[in-house]
């Protein structure tokens, strides 16, 4: 009943809101919409939108309404730019990106370039996925801000889940062939040989960047390389086949994974995987969380039943927007850019905050299980993500050192 | 030696479907000249037929029925637009079946969506059959492995011990000829195309859903088809076998060789720290199909059983 009401006055408010005031703030959304990456892209764009008619429903980012206007990018650097460029000629300023860590990093290029010549024009890039750690390493720039914890926090909860199994002596690390993959078995050589020197990584492998149709010789030489434990940072396509490949051909030993919820994955492993895939994100569906969360869970998969709730992170960037612009009194993005940084917010998994330092969200983070017994499933099967209190990681503890330099713009 | 096993099963289950794809083209190829740029859309229009089909009955009768579908499309192609296209030559022919593939392409995408479809082996056959030093081997890979031997008995029947397979023979090599003697040429032509499609489509619905139905299927498959053609020689439908089972079997072995540049060349004084050295075998797999076109149009350019220079 309650929902019910909701979203009603969602309904209506988003109407009032329409009919009272013309502003609207305009998000460009850019992100793959097509081809092997479609699903993930279209999937983050559907909670975005959703994040985005909270605010809406709520009043607002100053009264303002926000809407989010998608770009397909395809997953390609160069064909981001375009996208990039049309949305900057649109008059958009604010873009939310996050699949491909390739693609971010074009994207951070060209947002410092285009906000050093078009002073009183900038734009602000919220990156809700991409986790290079470059880019609140080295790279780190002011008007990039990361709403998702980066390839090393997320591998130290990996690395630690491992060095406690004394069992586990053989580790395997299979990734996407560009520069994500290639931090995500940095991290896992480096973390590992610190916790625990006895491991020897048996394999070490890259492949195509979503070319490769069957994973099969790849789960083989995993069989063969008698791996004890698999890590693996793929997502979108690429983390489908792995694991519908490892289902096929047997594969016993545990996959760690950072996006073992792509969409489609639950459905490809089914129950033969219950146990053995576990998943390293700030959000777990089955996780005990307030009622107010598991409403607006609940009202998701309703207004998109097609997709299930997993991008918590989009709500916690458009929220971090809008308590920004508030706090700010202003919709301006240089403004909302230094309201947020230091910023913390409340959420419904733990306290989020916004490290002024390099621009680096810091959240807590669970190591989740692919489980059988769940009261709510993904993708129909049944089947879906536990966590308990001892597979949480308090945000402080993810915390890594940043070499962050940062430029910041005279005010 | 588990590296081996595996390596050569999948290679053949690969090199097989590639095979089931290049021989319709090889037909087409050699018979009328037409280098068929829309073939592996046909494969794509396969794949997503069946998993229509599959929506409403089964996949038994998907695997029959799709097929025969795709032939009738092709055959359509043929009868309505590629023949009034013949006449003005070889490259509107080709800049005809360019632009199809680009107009299956879009079809599909607006019919069935832009990513992929969730077309499923069928649960009959969605069991691993047999364990294999620890891993376990899906029955479905050998439900196209059989399929594909079948095609090839059938496909090797029809073109050596019958009448039709006799005319068409003819036809692969003495075109004109054939035409001279009385036979509806056209007509061969149609069927030719027709059938070429519908193996093509056959292959999309045993490939389908052992790789993946999404509307970028076609793209990829494309290139490597036309490497098993030119490489197998032209007209020689036993060259595009061996084509296609040694670039099946090379990309497999790749993937599974465990070894980078610095292994195999250290002896030149590479290390495995330096650019080149680095590189690893397995990292070359999506390469080796165009690297052998290539070597191949170098060292023999009618292909490795063709009697046609191209």
């Amino acid at each position: 009943m309650k929902l019910v009401k909701s979203a009603a006055l969602a309904a209506a408010m988003a109407f009032a809101a329409g009919g009272a005031s013309a502003e609207t703030v305009k998000i460009a959304f850019i992100d793959p919409l097509s081809g092997p990456f479609g699903p993930s892209g279209t999937a983050g764009l559907h909670q975005w939108e959703h994040a985005v008619s909270e605010v809406n429903a709520d009043g607002g980012m100053n009264g303002a309404t926000l809407e989010m206007v998608p770009f397909d990018n395809k997953v390609s650097p160069k064909e981001s730019l375009v996208q990039l460029q049309k949305a900057i000629d649109r008059g958009i300023r604010f873009i939310a990106q996050g699949n491909g860590s390739s693609v971010a990093s074009a994207i951070i290029g060209a947002v410092n370039k285009h906000n050093k010549r078009n002073p009183g024009d900038e734009v602000l890039f919220m990156n809700y996925a991409a986790v290079d750690p470059a880019f609140t390493n080295d790279r780190c720039s002011f008007w990039h801000f990361r709403f998702d914890s980066h390839v090393d926090m997320k591998m130290a909860a990996a690395t630690d889940w491992i060095s406690e199994r004394e069992d586990i002596k053989n580790v395997y690390v299979i990734g996407q062939d560009y520069s994500f993959g290639k931090a995500v078995a940095k991290a896992a050589v480096t973390q590992l040989a610190e916790k625990r020197p006895d491991i020897e990584i048996v394999g070490n492998e890259l492949h195509p960047l979503g070319r490769v149709k069957d994973f099969t010789p790849y789960i083989q030489k995993i069989i063969s390389s008698d791996a004890d434990a698999v890590i693996t940072g793929n997502w979108g396509a690429d983390m489908v086949l792995l694991v519908k490949a490892a289902m096929d051909s047997g594969l016993e030993a545990p996959i760690l994974t950072y996006y073992g919820g792509s969409l489609g994955a639950a459905t490809a492993m089914g129950k033969a995987a219950v146990g053995q895939v576990l998943q390293v994100s700030e959000f777990v569906e089955n996780y005990p969380t307030t009622d107010a969360q598991i409403a607006r869970i609940e009202d998701y998969e309703k207004t998109y039943p097609e997709y299930d709730y997993y991008y918590h992170r989009a709500y916690n960037a458009v929220n971090f927007l809008d308590m920004a612009a508030e706090k700010a009194g202003s919709n301006d993005p240089v403004d909302i850019a230094f309201a947020m940084e230091g910023m913390t917010y409340d959420g419904p998994y733990g306290k989020v905050t916004m490290r002024a330092k390099d621009h680096q969200v810091l959240q807590d983070l669970f190591v989740s299980t692919f489980s059988a017994d769940v009261e709510r499933d993904v993708e129909d099967t049944g089947l879906g993500w536990t966590a308990s209190d001892a597979d949480r990681i308090a945000a402080g503890a993810t915390a890594q050192p940043t070499t962050c330099q940062m430029d910041r713009p005279e005010r | 030696m588990e590296t081996i096993v595996f390596s050569l099963l999948n290679g053949v289950i690969y090199g097989l479907l590639l095979f089931m794809l290049s021989s319709g083209l090889t037909l087409i190829f050699s018979m009328m000249g037409v280098l068929n740029f829309a073939h592996a859309s046909f494969y794509m229009l396969g794949a997503y037929f069946a998993y229509s089909i599959m929506g409403v009955t089964n996949f038994w009768i998907a695997l029959i029925l799709a097929p025969v579908l795709v032939g009738l499309v092709g055959a359509a192609v043929e009868k309505w637009g590629l023949r009034n296209v013949h006449a003005h030559g070889h490259v509107a022919e080709l800049l005809f079946t360019f632009g199809l593939a680009y107009l299956i392409d879009e079809m599909v995408k607006i019919v069935w969506g832009r990513s992929s479809v969730d077309y499923r082996v069928p649960e009959v056959l969605d069991f691993p059959l047999f364990e294999l030093f620890g891993a376990e081997y899906p029955a479905y890979r050998v439900f196209i492995l059989m399929v594909s031997v079948g095609m090839l008995v059938a496909l090797w029947f029809i073109l050596n011990r019958t009448r039709a397979g006799l005319i068409i023979r003819a036809a692969l090599t003495h075109p004109h000829m054939v035409g001279h003697l009385g036979h509806n040429v056209p007509r061969i032509f149609m069927l030719v195309f027709g059938a070429g499609c519908a193996l093509a489509g056959l292959a999309g619905v045993i490939g389908g859903n052992y790789l993946v139905t999404d509307p970028a299927m076609a793209v990829q498959m494309g290139p490597i088809v036309f490497v098993v053609v030119v490489v197998g020689g032209l007209g020689s439908l036993t060259g595009a076998f061996l084509a296609a089972m040694l670039l099946g079997l090379m990309q497999t072995f790749a993937v599974g060789v465990d070894a980078s540049f610095a292994d195999l060349f250290g002896w030149l004084g590479l290390t495995a720290t330096s650019e080149l050295g680095g590189i690893t075998i397995a990292s070359l797999a999506p390469m080796i199909p165009f690297l052998m076109l290539v070597l191949i149009l170098m060292i023999r350019p009618r292909g490795l059983m063709g009697d046609r220079e191209l």
